[in-house]
């Protein structure tokens, strides 16, 4: 149950760190597309007897980068989609050939409160630190890319670049996730925290720290709930990251209503958001 | 002859049922959703109809553990979702991503409560992977009217309101201008690609209802300009990866591993990718020959023509 806890701490720091640029830069098909594609990884890896973590990772690093190759000669959502179908049309294969799968297969695809192994923390850790120290260096370009691309490129940051890179990151922490919160909430503890973060504060580093401590919150409370009532931890995490943007949407509406201005939502990059923390004499963005 | 078509169709093909009903329901979907994908594609609203096919997998799960039919739970819960995408703001560019996002979210942590207790409430464990990656060799031929009638009724609405879906489609300032209701046209669309998707997703599984949603359109867009053309195309490009897959999966039974059938939602996957792989090239060469026809001013050849060569390599 400790470790339970402490990877999931982990999980919801990740989560909310990477969560935050997913939402700022609208990527949130890839962000669903890449954990739940490395589904067909786990499926593989446990056809031919390797490392669940090991088949996860090689499908999502997959994933991201064929993600950013097919993005750049088409439109990006049909690419995503398409590498996504690709991914578990595999995993189909692969399910198919394997004959104990069905309850492997639902503790893969929504997590398990008490599967985690003392074994699995330090690499998870590992992937963790990679995620943070990656996201920390690629911040500026990050946000200069996704809310002013114009002044990026004027900067000569290149943009197809940073898409990938960024979709590595997420590859990253889809793959050191998946044994808490599985492939398909990973993704609702990506976007729900952030865009609730969003709807509160226009600044980058206040919204990451919100979105963190947000999606603590849930990952605790869930697996909590969860471990008392026995119902799935994926059912928790899923609704309350929803529960808490329509909080969020409801507070901001009300505080329009009282002060009549407007205020920040989730959703999409605004342009506002950017003038304070990059302001012209900003080092350049590299 | 028949020695070349026994090889191409394993004995027996023709006489299976569950192939025969394969063979329509799979057709009468991959038209509708490559109808339907054509708009999808224009929109760039590929997230929202992937997610709406799994958000339905919740509502099919719910009905099975009602015991009901899962096609009504797959479309009421797709349809739900689409109005709630909508509440949220999908018709907003900057908010689509998010809204989606948050639907999918729910939707995928409804989908584990009823699935966990699909589980525990039958001895029949292989409930999850039926409903989260279908079989199309499943359907019950029962469903066919139901299927044929619905899908019928998508077309029609997509047809009767084609100009206007595609006005407020290409330009959305212009529709309003124009007097076109953009907010309700968005609405309409919604709900339609919902009943299409939830269709496919209840029929051939929640993968093959993303491919078949995307895959085909976009293939049939890089072809041709037109969109009513593109309709058309991505219906044939559908129906002829499907019909491919059945064929291909039907005949591994005969393939090593012996007696093992392969699933058929990875072959048509695999067209899907390979036909919009090929008609990116296909375009490429259109592109370069009509370059060669009309000649270029020295200047500006050689930056135009570098990507092509790139593309023509990849």
């Amino acid at each position: 149950m400790v470790n339970t806890w402490i990877a999931a701490t982990m999980v919801a720091v990740i989560a909310g760190v990477v969560g935050f640029f997913v939402v700022v830069r609208g990527s949130a098909f890839a962000a669903h597309a890449i954990p739940h594609g490395s589904f067909g990884g786990a499926a593989g890896a446990v056809l031919i007897g390797a490392n669940t973590i090991l088949g996860l990772g090689i499908f999502a690093v997959g994933g991201a980068l064929g993600i950013g190759w097919l993005g750049r000669r088409g439109r990006h959502d049909v690419a995503t989609a398409l590498a996504l179908v690709l991914m578990l049309g595999l995993g189909a294969l692969f399910l198919s050939f394997s004959v104990e799968y069905a309850a492997a297969v639902y503790s893969l695809l929504f997590g398990e409160v008490l599967g985690v192994p003392a074994y699995d923390l330090l690499p998870m850790a590992g992937l963790g630190l990679a995620c943070i120290l990656s996201i920390a260096v690629l911040y500026r370009p990050l946000l200069l890319t996704s809310i002013t691309p114009e002044v990026a490129e004027a900067r000569g940051v290149r943009p197809g670049r940073i898409e990938t890179a960024f979709l590595l990151v997420v590859a990253l922490a889809s793959t050191m996730t998946v044994p808490v919160v599985g492939v398909l909430l990973m993704f609702s503890l990506m976007i729900g925290p952030a865009a609730t973060a969003r709807a509160f504060t226009h600044s980058p580093l206040r919204a990451i720290a919100l979105s963190v401590a947000i999606a603590i919150a849930i990952v605790w409370f869930g697996i909590a709930i969860a471990y008392v009532t026995n119902y799935p931890v994926g059912f928790f995490v899923g609704t309350l990251g929803a529960v808490s943007y329509g909080c969020a949407r409801g507070w901001t509406a009300w505080r329009r209503g009282r002060a009549g201005v407007p205020l920040p939502q989730g959703g999409g990059a605004s342009q506002r958001e950017l003038r304070a923390p990059l302001s012209p004499a900003a080092p350049p963005g590299r | 002859m028949s020695a070349v078509l026994n090889a191409i169709f394993a004995p027996g093909f023709f006489t299976s049922g569950p192939v025969r009903a394969a063979v329509v329901v799979g057709a009468v979907v991959a038209l509708v959703t490559g109808a339907v994908g054509v708009f999808t594609v224009i929109r760039s609203q590929a997230f929202a109809g992937h997610a709406l096919g799994e958000v339905g997998s919740a509502g099919g799960s719910l009905a099975f553990l009602g015991g009901t039919n899962p096609l009504w739970g797959y479309m009421g819960v797709a349809v739900i979702a689409a109005g709630l995408m909508e509440v949220l703001g999908v018709h907003r560019p900057r908010a689509r991503d998010v809204a989606t996002g948050l639907v999918l979210g729910a939707g995928l942590g409804f989908a584990a409560l009823f699935l966990y207790l699909d589980t525990t409430s039958s001895t029949s464990t292989g409930v999850t992977v039926t409903i989260l990656f279908g079989s199309l060799f499943t359907i019950s031929q029962s469903m066919l009217p139901n299927i044929v009638v619905l899908s019928a009724i998508a077309l029609l609405v997509i047809a009767s309101c084609y100009r206007m879906l595609l006005l407020s489609s290409l330009s959305p300032e212009l529709a309003a201008v124009r007097g076109v209701p953009v907010r309700a046209v968005a609405i309409a669309y919604l709900v339609i690609m919902a009943v299409a998707v939830s269709l496919a997703a209840e029929t051939i599984g929640t993968i093959l209802a993303t491919a078949l949603l995307v895959g085909p359109p976009a293939t049939a867009l890089r072809l041709t300009r037109r969109p009513g053309g593109a309709m058309v195309i991505a219906g044939l490009i559908g129906v002829a990866a499907v019909w491919i897959g059945i064929v291909l999966a039907y005949d591994s039974f005969y393939w090593p591993p012996v007696d093992h059938g392969w699933p058929v939602s990875f072959f048509v996957v695999a067209m899907v990718l390979v036909l919009y792989l090929g008609s990116g090239m296909v375009a490429a060469l259109g592109r370069a020959r009509r370059e060669r026809l009309v000649p270029r001013r020295p200047g500006m050849g050689e930056s135009g023509c570098e990507p092509h060569v790139d593309a023509d390599a990849a």
